[in-house]
């Protein structure tokens, strides 16, 4: 103990202590950025599968996220479509018929029915892991918000 | 001038500021006319235009400043003058790349970066390229460091480790688990933005210091607590963009102890910074000094919004509305491109200090830029407002009703942007002729 207050106190007076600062926020970082990456908390246990998972390049390569939000992330020209999979009278058939619509702002896009199909798998998948606007929330004296979330352990 | 490659990196930016707002001007005619250019560039097109664009004014004027600082102003010999040159070289052919991708419709990234994920590779070759030529050439011990010094290192390596980040997509393990994707995806901008600011927010305070010649108060404790403040920020602090997504719990709380104190540092640097200022001081950089006292007011209203959107029960209503979107606006024009115009004008001045500006010009479209970027701010909270009452109180009306009562608003918004960009473009005219001279030759400037 008396040799590390030595180190360290030798490094404080070589003017070091910005170093030593440096090194603890890096090392917290690194520690919150490996919780971040391999926790699985609060993940629907089921993963993207091949269609879901071609649904979520066709929604890239269209760049889908321009104009659409999901969990309120995203452009504002159209709509938040993280539930319009599970919305009543919305749902797949809905979601095929807007694809290659072109109505309005939307662009005319040409899916084949398999893009369509994986576009809407994709969807059902994002349906599936929680509800964006959230009306089952508490608000709390202290400024928080509880959120009611789908697949609750 | 015998290396010229900073100020060729100024001059891109200052070209990409001008796309970047042209690309931006005609998106936001989509807004009030949907049919506007749907045929040739829809909107889902046109957004990629402006926003790579617009970031790489930010980050190319950043790296522009830094170059010109270390090695004209505190007179370094860079590492290495080929470094530079391929650096820039990497970066010009990747942008022309990225466009001629964008054309032929191949954008097969996510938002804000729409490019294919291969061109991020040239792009992370350049900030290494950058960092080596960087770190080499600031030679003196660290512990002597000014605290800029210590911000330009740490907007480099982040910036490469969030540019990194943003991409781990393209591994199926966080690909396939959407929650973990989305939230790691958010994290990386977050983090990415908080890495530019530290280069922005490094050439604003060198800037002060310069003009106040005053070298002390840039190595105090303060300016040091201040830095590690944001430093925290940006680690930790970007969880805000994610509250309303199922992730677990104490990221939550973390972001919303660490909260949004980055604006309170900067903020506080720059109010004791304008105190302190002498009149003689304040007019010989007129300019410089005008822009940093505007970045000093946007940092106040961007406190206020920031700091209220990071209680979760306010980010609860305001979170996937227009309202984010004045916030991101406020600071990226208010904030990024005040500092940067400064840090401009600063350079301008010391390359051509004879250079008879026309001052009433100047001075009147400053007051253009802050006066329409506030109303066009103050639309955009409105739009939010509007937005986030149809979302919690008017489920029942359809998104297109909602969007078809906010045309006015839309068109306000159009006008206060066209006012914005009559500004910007005036100014950058003025700093392009500038440094275009710079380059021929014309200023006998070292």
């Amino acid at each position: 103990m008396i040799y590390l207050n030595q180190f360290f106190g030798s490094m404080i007076n070589n003017g070091n202590k910005n170093i030593l600062v440096l090194l603890t926020l890096v090392t917290a970082f690194c520690v919150y950025n490996l919780i971040i990456y391999t926790h699985n908390d609060r993940e629907n246990p089921i993963r993207l599968e091949s269609d879901a998972l071609r649904g979520q390049q066709l929604w890239q390569n269209n760049n889908c996220w321009s104009c659409h939000q999901v969990y309120g992330l995203g452009g504002y020209l159209g709509p938040d479509l993280t539930n319009i999979y599970s919305i009543p009278n919305k749902g797949p058939q809905y979601i095929k018929a807007f694809l290659n619509s072109g109505v309005k702002s939307m662009p005319k896009f040409d899916f084949s029915d398999t893009e369509k199909d994986d576009i809407v798998a994709y969807l059902k998948y994002i349906d599936s892991t929680g509800y964006y606007p959230n009306y089952d929330a508490k608000f709390k004296a202290t400024g928080w918000v509880e959120l009611k979330y789908k697949n609750e352990k | 001038m015998k290396n010229k490659s900073a100020l060729l990196f100024l001059v891109v930016a200052l070209t990409s500021l001008l796309l970047g707002i042209l690309f931006g001007l005609l998106a936001s005619l989509q807004y009030i006319n949907s049919d506007f250019l749907k045929e040739y560039i829809a909107f889902n097109k046109m957004r990629p235009f402006h926003v790579t664009t617009v970031v790489s004014w930010i980050v190319l004027c950043a790296i522009g400043s830094i170059y010109f600082f270390i090695t004209h102003l505190e007179k370094h010999t860079l590492y290495s003058q080929r470094l530079v040159k391929v650096h820039f070289i990497v970066f010009l052919l990747t942008g022309v790349g990225i466009y001629i991708s964008f054309f032929l419709g191949k954008m097969e990234g996510r938002e804000y970066l729409a490019y294919s994920p291969i061109l991020t590779i040239p792009i992370l070759l350049g900030w290494v390229l950058f960092g080596i030529n960087y770190f080499k050439t600031i030679t003196k011990k660290i512990s002597e460091w000014p605290v800029y010094y210590w911000m330009w290192g740490t907007g480099i390596v982040f910036m490469i480790y969030h540019l990194c980040e943003a991409h781990l997509w393209v591994f199926p393990y966080f690909r396939e688990h959407f929650i973990k994707d989305i939230s790691v995806q958010w994290k990386s901008y977050g983090s990415f933005v908080g890495s530019w600011n530290m280069l922005v927010y490094g050439t604003a305070i060198y800037v002060m210091a310069k003009i106040k010649n005053d070298k002390g108060s840039t190595k105090n404790k303060t300016v040091f607590f201040f830095y590690f403040l944001g430093l925290t920020n940006l680690m930790f602090g970007w969880a805000h963009h994610t509250y309303l997504i199922p992730t677990q719990p104490w990221v939550r709380y973390v972001a919303y102890a660490i909260s949004m104190t980055e604006w309170i540092v900067l903020g506080h640097i720059i109010y004791s910074w304008i105190k302190s200022l002498s009149k003689e001081q304040k007019d010989k950089y007129n300019m410089a000094y005008k822009f940093l006292k505007a970045a000093d007011f946007w940092v106040f209203i961007n406190i206020i919004l920031a700091l209220l959107f990071s209680i979760p029960a306010i980010n609860y209503f305001t979170h996937g509305t227009h309202i984010t979107v004045a916030h991101s606006m406020g600071t990226t024009i208010g904030i990024n491109t005040t500092i940067l115009l400064a840090s401009l004008f600063f350079i301008t001045q010391n390359i051509s200090p004879n250079y008879k500006a026309t001052p009433s010009f100047l001075t009147k479209n400053y007051y253009i830029f802050n006066i329409s970027l506030f109303l066009f701010f103050s639309t955009l909270i409105y739009a939010g407002i509007k937005r986030s009452n149809w979302m919690y109180f008017s489920k029942d009306v359809p998104f297109s009703k909602m969007q078809d009562e906010l045309h006015t608003t839309y068109i306000a918004f159009f006008v206060f942007g066209l006012c914005l960009v009559f500004s910007i473009t005036s100014l950058s005219i003025v700093l392009l002729k500038r440094l275009m001279k710079a380059l021929k030759g014309k200023y006998n400037f070292e």
